[in-house]
């Protein structure tokens, strides 16, 4: 069901920077669709009754059933490095503003 | 149905309920106050899914840091009028 | 009309996502186990090199990479070099930031913030700062790691700056240790190549599974990537304070 959800958060993504003109809008929904992409790797490595990947005084020998680690440190690279795309599009928005005096695209000759 | 299915079934409506709000709406301030509400019921999901690293990377992240940087960019809209 | 052919084209994307993830494994199941001979089954029994012994937390000593946590003997030890790629981007949008924002203090907003908010922030700063050190040191043992504890310490700095209107971080000290945490991270993997042969290779000996001690060079590496992550975040924060926009 989480999969299910996941793939809808990447189509409602993907609706938010197709349909709209304001440029702190696309980008919400460039963060929405990663968000729902995370959450879709994660689910993906899910083993039915499997435990956290880490051993510990509770599990402390590696022959139990765990979880998939190579998902989960593929998306924390993928977390961090979705900040670092944000701040750098919400900088190129502020040159935009100061330059145009507005946040919407189609008063700056971007779009039609 | 365990309580798995059903805090699984929750997450998910919520997920995809939030996720329309913060696209759909109208004003700039619904909209990131809703992705970060997005980011924490995410946050849910990782922890319900056995993965405490990102979970709390997640939360590190998406709580203050993403918020803050989006307010930031548009507080001095108050006066221009441009949607807030 | 826009919003249409908009929804048009999300909605046959997400159709062509859906049949393809159904007939490849399934939409409304999770896995039974892992397949017996993946990397993930590998590297959760660390025997990529051939070594089959069981690992047993606070017993074996000498293991392959030592290190309790599973995701952080992913990230620091088997996929090293695919750190060091995020590292560099991480640091490529801090550098973009900061270039195009970064003019100097063109006058903050004059908000009188009371007396209880000052002192309050100033008594939770030392606190989430040593939050986010025992994060990153304890990454081996515990969940977390470099990049959560790194952006702990950002958040603090974060609250410095929103309760106090007179506080300026010392942005240059920030850049500079930035740039020395990158190189040691590549230093770091040279030496591995000088003393064993492979670029990025473990070399220190690994203790017993466990210990704080352990785990060769995760956690010099851990400790590394948080102070580097913090101070780039930090960097960011800074950035956005500075530039005020003529509303």
């Amino acid at each position: 069901m989480i999969k299910f959800a996941s793939l809808l958060l990447i189509i409602i993504g993907l609706y938010g920077i197709l349909s709209t003109r304001n440029v702190i809008k696309i980008l919400v929904g460039i963060n929405v669709m990663e968000i729902g992409i995370n959450v879709f790797i994660i689910a993906m490595g899910f083993v039915n009754d499997g435990a956290a990947p880490i051993l510990s005084v509770d599990n402390p020998v590696n022959v139990l059933k765990f979880v998939d680690p190579v998902a989960q440190a593929l998306v924390l690279t993928s977390i961090v490095i979705g900040l670092g795309i944000t701040a750098l599009g919400l900088v190129f928005a502020r040159k935009i503003h100061k330059k145009y005096g507005t946040y919407d695209l189609s008063e700056t000759g971007g779009e039609s | 149905m365990n309580w798995f299915d059903i805090l699984e079934a929750g997450i998910s409506v919520f997920l995809v309920v939030f996720a329309l709000t913060a696209v759909i709406s109208r004003k700039l301030l619904t909209s990131i106050i809703f992705l970060s509400a997005l980011s924490m019921t995410a946050v849910a999901g990782f922890a319900l899914l056995s993965a405490p690293d990102v979970a709390v990377t997640e939360a590190v992240i998406g709580s203050g840091l993403v918020t803050f940087i989006f307010v930031a960019s548009i507080r001095n809209l108050r006066k221009a009028g441009d949607g807030l | 009309m826009k919003k249409i052919f908009a929804g048009l084209l999300a909605v046959a994307f997400g159709i062509v996502l859906l049949i393809g993830i159904s007939l490849n494994t399934g939409l409304f199941g999770y896995n039974d186990s892992l397949p017996e001979d993946g990397a993930a089954s590998h590297y959760i029994s660390k025997d990529v090199n051939g070594k089959t012994d069981e690992v047993v937390f606070g017993e074996t000593t000498g293991a392959e990479t030592g290190s309790a946590n599973m995701v952080t003997s992913v990230i620091a030890n088997y996929r090293s070099f695919d750190t060091l790629g995020e590292v560099t981007v991480l640091f490529l949008a801090a550098l973009g930031v900061s270039l195009l924002a970064g003019t100097m203090d063109k006058g903050r907003k004059r908000s009188g913030s009371g007396f209880i908010l000052r002192t309050s922030a100033r008594i939770l700063f030392p606190l989430m700062l040593v939050t986010g050190i025992y994060i990153f040191t304890h990454g081996h043992l515990t969940p977390g790691g470099g990049f959560p504890g790194g952006s702990m310490i950002a958040s603090s700095f974060l609250l410095l700056y929103l309760a106090d209107e007179s506080f300026r971080a010392n942005v240059k000290g920030f850049k500079v240790a930035e740039g020395l945490a990158g190189t040691l991270y590549v230093a770091i993997g040279i030496v591995g190549l000088l003393a064993a042969g492979y670029f990025l290779v473990n070399f220190l000996p690994t203790g017993t599974v466990g210990n704080l001690l352990s785990a060769g060079i995760i956690p010099v590496v851990y400790v590394i990537i948080g102070l580097k992550v913090g101070s780039e975040i930090t960097g960011i924060v800074a950035d956005m304070f500075n530039e005020e926009v003529k509303a």
